[in-house]
C-alpha cells in the first residue's frame, strides 16, 4: 500500500513525505520496545508517539510509514529525523483503532 | 611491604670500643618516603632493589694515621667529595671536602685523618631496600652514605647518582617489556578484522539517547553485515543504550565487530537491579510517567535484547553496577538456519 493510499484511507495529511514509501503490513503500538519487539520490516506503524525516538525505532525495525493519531503535531526534530532516515509521517485526527480499521486490508505485522 | 623497618645506623663520637661505635636514631618519617603514592612500577623497584645492588663497591679509603693531604689526593683522583677512613673493612670516620678546606686554611693539612675526621656518621645497611636509601637522601643533606654489611664492615658507598642510574636502567627494561606486550597484542587482533567502539551514555540525556545505537547500525551497514543480523544487533544496542540512559547513573555501551561474532555490552555505574530475572521478563518495568510519556517503559527492552541475541548475559550488583552482554554469531546466523529449515518443509 502506497503512502498516498494510506493517507487517503486514514483521512489524514502527509507531514513528512518520502518518495516511494509504502507498507505491506500494519502494527499498532505506543510503547517503543513493544513496537521494536513486534513490528516487522515494511509495516505501517499506527501510534500516538510523536517523538524523535519513534523514528529511531522505525529505522531499526524497517518501518517506512508512521500514522500519527489524534492529530498530534510532529515536532521539528522528529520531522527532520524522519526525512533524513526516509520515514514518512501521516497525521490523522482519528484514534489508533479507527485508523487501524481504515487500514484493514493490511495484514497484522505481529511476529 | 618490607618485613622490618630499618633504622639508620649512626656512628656517634670518637670510637673507643667496637661496641660503642654504632648507635641508632629514630627512622625518618614514613610520609617522606620518595615515590609515595607514585608510580607502582617505581615503588615496586624501590622495594625490590637493595642498597647492595646499586652501591659502588670500589671504595677508595684512607688509614687513620694518613695525613689529610693523602685524603685530599684520593678525593681529587677519584672525583669524590668524601673519603671513608677505614682499615680492614672497619669504618672509623669520613673526611670531607670541607675538612680539607678548613685544614688548608688552618694549616693542619699534614695532621693525621683520625684527628680531624667526622665521626658522627649516618650509614646504610647493604640489605636495605632502595626506598629507605632514598628516604635518607631526602632527610639528610649528605650526597653519599657509607654502606655496611651485617657484620658492620664497610662494603661500599652509595650516592644519589648511583640510585638514579640503577632506576633508569631498570625502567628502560620495564618499558621494553611493556612495548613488547603491546605489540604482541596488536598482532592478535589486526585492526581491519576487529572493530571496537565505546560510547559513553549519560543519565537522562534522552535527546542523545539512541545515537550510539544509530552509529552502530551505520557501521554494520558500511561493513555490509547481513541485514537481518544487523537489525538484531541494532535493536539490542538501542534497548541497552536507552536502559543505561533512563534507569542508571550512566555508563558505557561497547560494540565489538569481529569476523565471527558481534558483541554489544552495556555497563553502568548502578543503581543495579535486585532481581535480574524479574527485570528480563516481558512487561516488567519500574518506569515512571515521565519515562512512559517518551514511549519507554513497556518493560520489554531486556526481553527484546535477549530474544534478538544468540547469547545473553546479565549481571548486576545493587548499589554498584549492571552489565548486560549480547553476543551474535556471524558464522551461522539464525536467519540462515531458519531459511534452511523452512526450505526443507
Ligand atoms: N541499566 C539498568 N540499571 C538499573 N535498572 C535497570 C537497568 N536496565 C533495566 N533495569 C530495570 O529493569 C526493568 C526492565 O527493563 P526493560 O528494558 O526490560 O524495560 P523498561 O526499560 O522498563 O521498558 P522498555 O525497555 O520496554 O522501554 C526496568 O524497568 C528497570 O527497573
Ligand atoms: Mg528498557
Amino acid at each position: 500500500m502506497t503512502l498516498e493510499e494510506i493517507r487517503e484511507r486514514v483521512g489524514g495529511t502527509v507531514a513528512v513525505d518520502v518518495e516511494g514509501a509504502s507498507a505491506g503490513s500494519c502494527y499498532v503500538g505506543d510503547l517503543l520496545s513493544d513496537i521494536m519487539g513486534h513490528a516487522g520490516e515494511g509495516c505501517a506503524l499506527v501510534t500516538i508517539q510523536n517523538h524523535l525516538n519513534t523514528i529511531a525505532v522505525c529505522t531499526l525495525v524497517g518501518c517506512e510509514v508512521i500514522v500519527l493519531c489524534h492529530g498530534r503535531p510532529v515536532p521539528p526534530d522528529m520531522a527532520a529525523a524522519a526525512a533524513r532516515e526516509g520515514v514518512a509521517v501521516v497525521v490523522t485526527p482519528r484514534s489508533q483503532y479507527a485508523a487501524a480499521l481504515a487500514l484493514k486490508e493490511l495484514p497484522p505485522a505481529d511476529k | 611491604m618490607p618485613a622490618r623497618d630499618y633504622a639508620p645506623v649512626i656512628l656517634e663520637g670518637r670510637p673507643k670500643q667496637d661496641d660503642e661505635i654504632l648507635a641508632t636514631r629514630p627512622p625518618p618519617d614514613a610520609a617522606t618516603l620518595p615515590g609515595g603514592g607514585g608510580s607502582e612500577v617505581i615503588m615496586e623497584l624501590l622495594q625490590r632493589f637493595k642498597v647492595r645492588d646499586v652501591m659502588n663497591r670500589q671504595v677508595a679509603c684512607v688509614a687513620r694515621a694518613a695525613p689529610l693531604r693523602e685524603a685530599q689526593r684520593v678525593m681529587r683522583e677519584n672525583r669524590v667529595s668524601g673519603v671513608p677512613v677505614a682499615e680492614n673493612g672497619r669504618l672509623y670516620g669520613i673526611v670531607s671536602v670541607n675538612d680539607i678546606i678548613n685544614a688548608l686554611d688552618g694549616g693542619w693539612i699534614d695532621d693525621p685523618c683520625e684527628t680531624r675526621m667526622a665521626t658522627s656518621l649516618v650509614v646504610l645497611e647493604a640489605g636495605m631496600p632502595l626506598a629507605y636509601a632514598l628516604r635518607y637522601f631526602n632527610n639528610y643533606t649528605y650526597g653519599r652514605f657509607p654502606v655496611l654489611d651485617a657484620d658492620r664492615r664497610l662494603v661500599g658507598v652509595i650516592s644519589q647518582r648511583d640510585v638514579m642510574r640503577a632506576l633508569l636502567l631498570e625502567l628502560t627494561v620495564e618499558v621494553r617489556k611493556l612495548e613488547r606486550k603491546v605489540s604482541d597484542r596488536q598482532l592478535e587482533r589486526p585492526s581491519d578484522k576487529y572493530l571496537h567502539r565505546e560510547y559513553a551514555v549519560i543519565r537522562n540525556d534522552l535527546s542523545n539517547a539512541g545515537k550510539a545505537a544509530n552509529e552502530i547500525r551505520q557501521i554494520l551497514k558500511d561493513k555490509k553485515v547481513d541485514r537481518a543480523l544487523a537489525r538484531r544487533v541494532a535493536v539490542a544496542a538501542y534497548e541497552l543504550e536507552i536502559n543505561i540512559c533512563i534507569h542508571s547513573h550512566g555508563g558505557v555501551l561497547t560494540f565489538i565487530l569481529a569476523d565471527d561474532k558481534i558483541i554489544v555490552q552495556a555497563k553502568d555505574r548502578g543503581p543495579g537491579i535486585a532481581d535480574t530475572e524479574w527485570a528480563c521478563r516481558d512487561g516488567t518495568s519500574t518506569a515512571n510517567d515521565w519515562i512512559r510519556s517518551m514511549g519507554f517503559g513497556a518493560g520489554m527492552g531486556l526481553s527484546n535484547s535477549k530474544r534478538v541475541s544468540d547469547a545473553f548475559e546479565i549481571q548486576s550488583e545493587v548499589g554498584k553496577f549492571t552489565r548486560v552482554i549480547c553476543a551474535f554469531d556471524r558464522l551461522v546466523p539464525r536467519e540462515k538456519i531458519e531459511k534452511a529449515g523452512s526450505a526443507g518443509t
